[in-house]
């Protein structure tokens, strides 16, 4: 009930500084970037790889969505709306690096690593305890880093950032099918490439 | 059921946004599948370890700077707006 009560109050609060920042207050804007700057960074360079695009990211979401505010029209959250500016900002930046240009959120990918599990010895009982905090950092980037753009992207959405499939599907423009096929695949593809890191001794030939 | 049709109702069944006879299917078959049994077990761990591990934290110092530069363009903006 409490939890309820709070997100509702967040939620009403949200609103009241939107139609602060609306009407020109800088102040207001500024809660509001103080509230999502982590979380739009962290997306951000979940989908481009690269700090530098990352920090541009933040800073470009934060400018549209002020410039565009007047456009907001409140039927979603503030957060749903700039995430999704902050996507689209990023796969812009992706798609730059790139030598291909092709990268798209709504494209289904059919990879070669499908989803029928190839890895199903055991995990360690505690997989994070075989490596330092850094080498277990860099293993997970590593990692996720290997997804196609809209793969990783819905995975962090969802599962990292802990939004609803509905969110989800709101700010990528995907159809909820769509969002959980692309989580299903995800979580699989993590779960299939941490295997060779994480199985336990006795069940695999050793660690790599 | 087949291991496939598990595989496909995984994330729903993950995220408990399943019906209880659907439930109650899948867990029959973990009840004899070692294999999805590990698959169902280790991708709960790959959920958990990527929530747990908060990857690409912003510094302090680079976020100040980042809140910063961002309220000069908006106070900027502001002002070509207004004139």
């Amino acid at each position: 009930m409490e939890t309820i009560q709070k997100k509702a109050e967040d939620i009403t609060d949200e609103l009241v500084l939107v139609q602060a920042a609306k009407k020109g207050d800088l102040e207001a804007f500024s809660e509001l970037v103080k509230r999502y700057d982590r979380n739009v960074f962290r997306i951000a360079q979940h989908i481009t790889h690269n700090e530098e695009d990352a920090q541009d990211v933040v800073q470009e979401a934060f400018l549209k969505a002020y410039t565009n505010l007047a456009q907001f029209q409140g039927n979603s959250k503030f957060y749903t709306w700039l995430v999704r500016i902050a996507v689209n900002e990023a796969l812009m930046k992706l798609r730059r690096r790139r030598s291909d240009k092709t990268v798209s959120i709504d494209e289904d990918v059919e990879t070669e690593e499908g989803s029928m599990p190839r890895e199903v010895a055991d995990w360690s009982p505690n997989p994070e305890q075989l490596y330092g905090t850094s080498e277990l950092g860099d293993i997970l980037k590593k990692t996720i880093q290997g997804l196609p753009p809209g793969f990783r992207t819905v995975f962090v959405l969802r599962d990292v950032e802990g939004l609803s499939t509905e969110e989800t599907a709101e700010m990528l423009g995907l159809s909820i099918p769509a969002v959980k096929s692309r989580l299903l695949r995800a979580r699989l593809q993590l779960r299939e490439r941490l295997a060779k890191y994480f199985k336990s001794k006795r069940s695999g030939d050793g660690q790599p | 059921m087949k291991c496939k049709e598990f595989l496909t109702e995984l994330t729903d069944y993950l995220d408990d946004t399943i019906s209880v006879s659907m439930r109650v299917e899948l867990e029959e078959h973990l009840h004899w599948c070692h294999d999805c049994k590990v698959v169902l077990n280790t991708t709960k761990k790959t959920i958990e370890i990527y929530r747990h591990n908060t990857l690409y934290e912003l510094p302090e110092k680079l976020r100040s700077r980042l809140q910063e530069a961002i309220l000069t363009k908006c106070k900027s903006q502001q002002k070509k707006q207004s004139t």
